[in-house]
């Protein structure tokens, strides 16, 4: 099932000293279950991108539909996650978990119940009553995905959800937030900068342009392992292929 | 614990009470000083008075009615804070709500601010009677602006990414403010506070000066110790 189609999407940003093409005539589909990278470099559009897939951002023309439904302003069916985690410093892990769901007046029994499990599940149920400034980095990071994971979102984009970690951590954490996603089976679009990062993650890895972004090229990402993980599937020979060809197709542009 | 840790411990607690005895000494040779200087006839006790003369004065706490004035002058000061306080937060509450109206009042603001407003003393009491109730206006008036000021720099210095966070969320601007810009600004509020609770002392005593039906209480008090 298509989760989120994209048609013919262009955005126009309007400013005191004229006008910037930020992205023009993007098509995508992401199916449901599907991981999918967008890549591409800096400025050129991607983080507009999903800001108008939330409704942040208004549109200049095209079309988003969420499981064949036209979207218009911000939908409550996309969960976003942004560069950094935005714990609220004087909230407890558990009421900073609890913050979407308060927000979107869905503070029922069942999701309470839904997110006291995935705190068990990953591993943070011991820290609820802690303050996000005793956690790690890479436990922030968990604590941020389930809190918008537990409004169940249909679709979860991420935008550059790790680089603001140090290397060592980032690996773990990409890790970490894989195996939730596909343990919970959820459909995510991410968009980053970083090569490696795209395809140790992505069944599908869309290369951008530069400003204004349009769709180059899209890769399926295929590793032929029992049970891929971001850290094995980087020890394969495919993986440096794909990394090769990437690396050629937005080098190109970042001349 | 290692030696070297010893030392630096030591160190830490040597600089301390380094500043707490220099503290105390300064304050010891300044009113000894005052004591000295009005005994020797150096300066004019008529005018700035003497510390031993200022504790017999409060020593007769009963007799010269001290208590009752101090209970004034704080009540005064409170009911001031309090309103302005209050009044302050609404005010920036309403313009971090309606950027353009912020933005229209700025400049006005600044010149409010600047503007000294014990010179608003004589309107003040036409307007409301020469009473309490031009002391607290006045304690009001000195407080209110820059409380106006402090806050909405505060609200409006929010980590824009919490606010984002919100929004990602679907937050309405009701819950931004009361969820995220009013807990992340605890120390903004706390600073505020402070410093109004100043502003309206100056406020109130500047107000007693110029009410001189129920002013210059304690001042009055304390004036008298001179003669
Ligand atoms: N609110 C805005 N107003 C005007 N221009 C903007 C705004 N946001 C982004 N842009 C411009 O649009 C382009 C794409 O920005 P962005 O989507 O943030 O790129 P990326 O996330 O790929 O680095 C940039 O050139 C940026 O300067
Ligand atoms: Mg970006």
């Amino acid at each position: 099932m298509e989760v989120l189609k994209i048609r013919k999407l262009s955005k126009k940003y309007q400013h005191e000293n004229g006008e910037t093409l930020a992205l023009d005539n993007i098509n995508l589909v992401v199916e449901q279950g599907e991981f999918v990278s967008i890549i591409g470099p800096s400025g050129c559009g991607k983080s507009t991108l999903l800001s108008i897939i939330t409704g942040l951002e208004s549109k200049t023309s095209g079309d988003i539909f969420i499981e064949n439904k036209k979207m218009n302003g911000i939908s409550s069916e996309i969960g976003y996650m942004l560069q950094k985690d935005c714990l609220l410093e004087w909230r407890t892990i558990y009421s900073n978990v609890l913050f979407g769901l308060e927000i979107k007046h869905m503070k029922n029994r069942e999701n309470i119940l839904y997110a006291e499990s995935l705190l068990k599940k990953y591993d943070l149920y011991d820290f609820k009553d802690k303050y996000p400034n005793q956690l790690s980095g890479g436990m922030r990071q968990r604590v941020a995905l389930i809190r918008t994971l537990c409004t169940k979102p249909k679709i979860l984009l991420l935008d550059e959800a790790f680089s603001a970690l140090d290397y060592q951590t980032r690996i773990k954490v990409t890790e970490d937030i894989y195996n939730i996603l596909k343990k919970e089976n959820i459909t995510t679009l991410m968009v980053t900068h970083d090569i490696s990062e795209a395809i140790s993650m992505a069944d599908k890895v869309v290369v951008l342009t530069k400003r204004p972004g349009t769709i180059k090229k899209i890769h399926k990402i295929h590793f032929d392992l029992e049970n891929r993980t971001p850290l094995n599937c980087r020890e394969t020979p495919n993986f440096s292929e794909y990394f090769n060809i990437l690396w050629k197709e937005l080098g190109v542009d970042e001349r | 614990m290692s030696d070297e840790r010893k030392k630096y411990l030591r160190n830490i607690k040597i600089k301390k009470s380094l500043i707490f005895v220099s503290q105390i000494l300064i304050l010891i040779v300044f009113l000894g000083l005052w004591e000295y200087l009005a005994d020797k006839g150096i300066i004019d006790k008529f005018i700035t008075s003497s510390p031993s003369r200022i504790i017999k004065v409060f020593a007769n706490f009963n007799s010269n009615h001290l208590l009752e004035h101090i209970r004034v002058t704080v009540y005064e000061t409170l009911v001031g804070f309090t309103i302005g306080t209050i009044l302050g937060l609404i005010i920036a509450i309403l313009l971090w709500w309606s950027e353009t109206i912020a933005k229209i009042l700025d400049p006005y603001l600044v010149i409010l601010n600047s503007l000294p407003k014990v010179a608003l003393g004589p309107i003040i009491i036409v307007w409301v009677g020469a009473g309490t109730k031009a002391i607290i206006v006045m304690a009001v008036a000195i407080s209110l602006i820059v409380t106006i000021l402090d806050i909405l720099h505060g609200f409006l210095n929010t980590d824009k990414d919490l606010i984002k966070m919100a929004e990602t969320f679907n937050a309405k601007k009701i819950q931004i403010l009361t969820k995220i810009v009013i807990p992340a600004n605890k120390s903004t509020f706390i600073n505020s506070l402070k410093i109004n609770i100043g502003l309206s002392l100056v406020g109130v005593i500047s107000g007693e000066f110029l009410v001189s039906k129920a002013g210059l209480r304690i001042f009055n008090y304390l004036w008298r110790s001179n003669f």
